[in-house]
Formats: C-alpha cells, structure tokens, sequence
C-alpha cells in the first residue's frame, strides 16, 4: 500500500447499537491542513463518527488510520497522545475548575510528572508545572477569553465557554481538533469570530474537522465536505460540488438553498 | 471549664484521626460515585501491619525512632497494595454496573478482611510498645500528652499536604478532572485508570497513618477495630458533604468533638442515666440528623449537582 497524503482515513466503519445501525459502510479521508466538513439531518450519525474516531465508541466493523497508524480499538487517551482533540456538542468543561485549570489539563497528555514528582515537588516537576500554565495563559488569549484566568469555567459566558473548550482541545497539541457544532448557540458576531479563530488554526497547521448545522458556515469556511444521511456517506466533495449534487439536495438541503 | 477545655482537646486529636480516615472515604466518592466501606479494615490493617513492624524491629534492636519510621513507612507501602488491589479486584469489574452491586460487594470485602486479620493476628488486643516516655503537659488546667501533640500535628501537615496535591500539582487537577467528567477527562489524555488507582492509593496510605495513630493513642489494635472506625469517619465525611475534601476535614474535627463534649456532660444533662459509655451514639445520631436535614452535608455541593 502506498503511503497517502491523509491525515485520518476511515474505511468502511460501522456502528451499531442493538439492530439500530448508526453509521454503516462509512469511508473518507480527511488530508493534512484543510478544514474539513461533515452535515446531515439530525440522527445522520455526525457524532457517532465523532465518538468512533476519538476512542469514545468502538467500530463494530471497520478501522481508520490516523497519521499512518491504524485502529480499531484504542482508548481515548491514547487516541489524544497520537493527536486527535475534540470538543462536545453539549459542552463538557470541567466546571469547577477555573478557566486555566481546563487549559492545563488539555497539557495532560504532552507532558509526565508522575505520582513522586508531584509529592515530591521536584525542581523539574516545578518548571514544568511552570511551562504549562505559561502555555496554557498564551492558548487562553489566543482564542480570545479576555476574563481573568482564575475564573471557575461555569462563571464564563455561553461563548466563551465554547472558545475554551477549543483551548482546552488546543492544549493536547492537536494534529486533528475535531469540532462537535462549535457554533450551536452563538449569535451572528460570535459566529463570525469563530469562523476568524478556526482559519486562524488551519494556518496554524492544524487540520480541522468540523461538525455543524449553520450551512452558510460550513459552506463559506470547509476546503471540503462531507454529508451523511441516515448513517451512510452521501456525498463528498468541495462545497459548491455538494451544494449542486442531487442526493444531497433531495435528502438534505430539501431542493432549497439554505 | 477545664473539663470543656480538655474535652476540645481530646475532641481535636480524635477529631484529626477521623478526618484523615474521611478524606479516603470522601476521594474515593468523588471520583467514582462509590461508598468504599472496606475503607475502615484498611485503617484496621494498616495498624496491624505497622505494630507487627514495631515490635519485630524493637526485637531485632533497631533504635526507636528508625523503628517507628520504618514501620509507618511499612504500613502505608502495604495499605496502598492493599488499595490498589481492591479497586482492582473487586470495584473495577463493577464499574458499570448499577451502584448497588458494588456497594454490597464493599460490604463484602470488608468481612473477608476482617476474617483475614482476624486469621493472621489472632482474637487478642495487642499493645502499642512503650518506646518514649510519653510526657504530659498541662495547658490552663486540661492535660495533653507527647502523643496527642504528635498525631494532631502530622494529621494537620498530612492534609495540608494532600490539599496542596489536590489543588497544586498535575496529578491533582487529573483527579478533580476525572470527579468532574471522566469522558472528558479521558479526552485530555488523562488514563482514568491510572487516576482512579493513585486515588485508592492515596486514600490506604493515609488509612495507614490514621491506624498507626489510634493504635498509639489507645494503646492498642485488634482486627474487629476498623469497623467502627470506618463508619464514624464515613459520617465525618457525610457531615462534611461527602466528595468534598475540606468538608471531610471538617466533619472529622466537628465529630471528634461532639463526640468527646457529648461524653463529657451526657453525664451532668440525664442526671447520670446515660454515662460516657454512650460516646459511641453520637456519631449516629449525627449521621441521622444530617441525612434528615442536610443530606448534601455542610460543605456539600457536589450531591446536589450529581441529583
């Protein structure tokens, strides 16, 4: 097999859930620096992929690649050490702890004081401690959070609370940030911010998927895109080629243009 | 008032012990949902375990402070397999399951436990050896001695240092991660396997000491110890609102010193009917009222978001 210019691959993956099948027959491949789109109807299966591709549910059949490697049954942990970051469509902050807390712990995974460093309180475990609220102070601003950095998350506004729990995803030093509909909720202003921040992370190298419902936004942002329906790929293809194809109008788009 | 004032003191030292028992009880709660009732043995063993240490050092001729060293350090080793191995063997492959099982499968470790204690060390009381003359200091008219000062002072430091783990450190924030959301948790790269274990280790580590101090201040052990240990400490931890650390500290001393002032003047307030013999019912008699009145505890918030 040759090597491809991919990023993450999924061939023919399957979910189900009892005789329900959520996801059947499933293949696309996302490549390295695009912001990559995926929509359909409620139920469609949007987030099932989500979870199979960060460790949250296994395949019932099917694998992907990601970055060269397969899997087919790995842990969310080691899926975020080999550079899959997401957020949620409910956001999922941890809500007690302040605002730089949830931005640490997205440093988890990158770096390794253990159970002696942090009873011990070593010089090394000091500086890096050090190192990841210096890091995570810079991702806060970057994703423009201007609210002190010992705010508790639940303090933070409904945006806000959005924009860090992309830091938090920025934090585990992504190759892929996978979004669960970053914009659900957000009024037009915070919506076209938001457009600004995800461009300004593709530059920033990292490869982009993203879940939404705002089809103007999907449509004016992603390199390409894909849509599910009823747990089946439909259509893949750059957004004026889905805009026009014919199952996607019919299943999705209703014949309008949203 | 010297009989208030000494019964503070006692209420305080007693106080401190059941707080560290507490904080095991309120870690693990926190994180997993899970009522650890096998907590109170491993308090028991820890005991057993160090005084076995002790008296087998003393024998070998190790200078007393070397013995008392290893020992502690013996004991809390073999709490935390100890713990380490319960989560493992019987609380893991229950992680899913409804919350009943587990709670009875507690209840069940803690007998096989006991009966092991019980099949190692025997029915009888062992004694705490003597090693250092245990002075005693009067302060305003109450007495405290050598020891009383050494337990509650390392149970203050032993806190603050677990606070400053708990807030500080990265294996901290890991922890309260995990309490908060263990998929999101996970996301981050955090091996809540790893977590959860480093939580139960923590927890019989602390157990150990606690053992090691009752042992010292009664001057003795026995494998039947735990039991009512362990569920006075899980009502500090209720009265404090469980899966709160500071809540746990504060009901261990809240309980400590009812119990001891409830003692001290059940006597005078019956007319004699009830005497201190009946120290035991106040710990109960708190856990009813609290779960009447405050099921969330004083601190407790944690509950109430759970529900």
């Amino acid at each position: 097999m040759t090597h491809t210019p991919s990023l993450l691959q999924l061939s023919s993956v399957s979910k189900q859930f009892g005789g329900l099948s959520a996801l059947s027959d499933v293949s696309l491949h996302i490549r390295r620096g695009e912001i990559y789109g995926l929509i359909g109807p409620n139920g469609a299966g949007k987030t099932t992929l989500f979870n199979v591709i960060t460790g949250l549910y296994q395949p019932s059949a099917g694998e992907f690649q990601f970055n060269g490697t397969h899997y087919q049954t790995a842990k969310p942990h080691v899926l975020a050490q080999a550079g899959i970051a997401r957020t949620f469509q409910n956001i999922r902050l941890f809500a007690n702890l302040t605002a730089l807390e949830n931005v640490m712990i997205g440093r988890h995974v990158r770096t390794r004081a253990g159970v002696f460093g942090a009873l011990l309180r070593n010089r090394a475990t000091r500086d890096e401690e050090h190192a990841i609220a210096e890091r995570a102070r810079k991702l806060l601003h970057y994703v423009g959070i201007s609210k002190p950095a010992q705010t508790l998350a639940k303090h933070l506004s409904y945006g806000e609370q959005r924009r860090l729990e992309i830091a938090r995803a920025l934090a585990t030093d992504p190759q892929l940030l996978a979004l669960d509909e970053p914009a659900a909720g957000m009024n037009a202003t915070e919506t076209a911010s938001l457009k600004k921040l995800l461009k300004t992370i593709r530059d920033g190298g990292i490869t982009v998927l993203l879940i939404e419902h705002d089809v103007k936004l999907i449509m004016g942002l992603c390199d390409r895109v894909a849509v599910l329906d009823y747990g089946k790929k439909i259509a893949e293809d750059v957004p004026e080629g889905v805009r026009k194809d014919p199952a996607v109008i019919a299943a999705y788009l209703g014949g309008g243009d949203d | 008032m010297e009989i208030f004032l000494q019964q503070i003191i006692n209420g305080l030292v007693q106080g401190s012990v059941y707080a560290l028992v507490a904080l095991g009880y309120t870690m693990v709660y926190g994180i997993l949902g899970l009522i650890n009732f096998a907590h109170g043995e491993v308090v028991m063993i820890g005991a057993m375990l160090a005084l076995s240490a002790l008296t087998s050092l003393l024998g070998m001729g190790a200078p007393p402070a070397l013995a008392l060293l290893l020992s502690i350090g013996l004991a809390m080793l073999g709490c935390m397999v100890l713990g380490y191995s319960i989560e493992r063997i019987a609380y893991r492959p229950l992680r899913h399951a409804p919350r009943l099982a587990p709670l009875i499968t507690a209840i069940g470790v803690s007998i096989v436990l006991q009966n092991l204690a019980m099949m190692i060390w025997g029915r009888e009381y062992h004694s705490f050896p003597q090693m250092i003359a245990n002075h005693s200091h009067t302060f305003g008219g109450a007495i405290i001695n050598d020891i009383q000062i050494i337990v509650f002072v390392l149970a203050l430091a032993i806190m603050a240092g677990l606070m400053v783990v708990v807030h500080r450190t990265r294996l901290g924030r890991a922890m309260r991660a995990v309490a908060e959301n263990q998929h999101a948790a996970q996301l981050m790269g955090v091996d809540i396997n790893r977590v959860i274990s480093i939580t139960f280790m923590l927890g019989s580590a602390l157990a150990a000491v606690a053992g090691m101090m009752i042992s010292a201040s009664y001057g003795l052990a026995h494998y039947y110890m735990g039991f009512l240990l362990g569920l006075k400490a899980f009502t500090a931890a209720v009265l404090g609102g469980i899966g709160n650390l500071r809540g746990a500290m504060l009901g261990g001393l809240l309980l400590g010193l009812i119990e001891s002032l409830g003692a001290g003047y059940i006597g005078d307030f019956t007319g004699g009917f009830f005497g201190s013999n009946y120290q035991d019912v106040f710990a109960f008699f708190v856990l009813i009222i609290v779960l009447v009145f405050r099921p969330s505890g004083l601190l407790g918030e944690r509950l109430a978001e759970r529900a």
